[in-house]
């Protein structure tokens, strides 16, 4: 079973902090609330169990918007709300003044450009902070419980395991609450971890020593 | 005069990452470090601290809760917040608290920044701080 030292999962998770801090200046502009975070939490589990970890909390039916990252390490983000903060996601977004079926009508479109704002956001922090480069797809809106959301590759095999970051964020304003939370699978996982040693070993280096 | 600094952050990475710029900027000052609000408050009691570099987004009290707190203690002593969340609301209190918000990851360069600006703060006054 591959896990991470004390050092990389400390590193992860500030590099995760830093990236979902981001995120969530960039979701204070559009919203024009105050978007508070908790402190991320980084698990190496059975795919399974990563379902399991939103859905229980949550309740079973979720929107996401989903964005898959590939480069030196893969894996896929997303934004999730329960189903039901969704439209109010959406509302506080585009101004309290439209009627809701405006609302409605706009609810697919405002979710992904939102979603690919925040996110973007987040894995740009991250690749810029690893020094290296991600390629990102589009968003792409899912509908369902946690598990079809938290299938990586399509053929998930329950008892692979999978590094799960996630975050969670609420809009006390609005009564919006939402997760921000990353998965990749093993590759992905070995490549990060040498990812995460470069970046100690550059904190630790002489700062004459360029970054 | 060689300060004593207090680093609050609960990633070992950025106190080392702080550390090591607080090592080429002021090589003299003593650097003492905390993982949390009550190993900071605890370092504020054992000892007086000239300045303080605090994390925002940490488990249990977060920064801007333990500025307050160090505030309250020592209201001369200058602070900086480190964050990436440079969010309206958390800059804000940063400053009504006194203290310079930093975004992060910090550079040399805007810790060079504020370093100066508390340096001639403390001169102009003609007193370290509490």
């Amino acid at each position: 079973m591959i896990a991470l030292d004390e050092m990389q999962r400390d590193a992860l998770t500030e590099l995760v902090n830093l990236g979902v801090s981001r995120a969530a200046a960039a979701l204070r502009v559009m919203i024009g609330h105050e978007i508070m975070l908790s402190v991320p939490r980084v698990e190496i589990v059975a795919r399974g169990n990563a379902a399991r970890m939103i859905g229980e909390q949550e309740g079973t039916r979720l929107v996401a918007v989903r964005q898959d990252f590939e480069g030196d390490f893969s894996g896929r983000a997303l934004l999730i709300f329960p189903e039901t903060k969704s439209l109010e996601l959406v509302r506080a977004i585009i101004g309290g003044g439209l009627p809701l079926e405006d609302i409605v009508a706009l609810e697919q479109e405002a979710l992904a450009e939102t979603g690919n704002i925040i996110l973007n956001n987040c894995l740009a922090t991250i690749a810029n902070v690893l020094k290296r480069s991600l390629r990102m797809s589009l968003p792409d809106i899912m509908r369902g419980d946690g598990t079809e959301l938290f299938e990586v590759s399509g053929t998930g095999d329950p008892n692979d395991v999978v590094l799960v970051l996630y975050i969670n964020f609420t809009v006390s304003a609005r009564d919006i609450t939402g997760y921000i939370a990353m998965l990749m699978d093993l590759p992905a996982l070995r490549s990060l971890r040498e990812l995460l040693d470069e970046l100690v070993l550059r904190n630790m280096a002489s700062p004459d020593v360029p970054r | 005069m060689a300060y004593r600094v207090l680093v609050v952050d609960d990633s070992k990475l950025a106190r080392m990452s702080i550390a090591r710029l607080l090592d080429a900027l002021r090589p003299d000052w003593i650097r003492v470090e905390a993982a949390n609000a009550a190993e900071a408050i605890a370092w504020q009691g054992r000892e007086p601290i000239d300045l303080a570099l605090l994390d925002f987004n940490m488990p249990g009290p977060d920064g801007l809760a333990l500025a307050a707190d160090l505030h309250n203690r020592a209201p001369a002593m200058p602070m900086a917040i480190i964050s990436a969340n440079n969010q309206d609301e958390v800059v804000a209190r940063a400053h009504a608290l006194g203290a310079a918000f930093l975004p992060k990851p910090l550079t040399q360069a805007a810790l060079q920044e504020f370093l100066a600006e508390v340096e001639a703060r403390v001169t102009t006054t003609g007193q370290a701080a509490d």
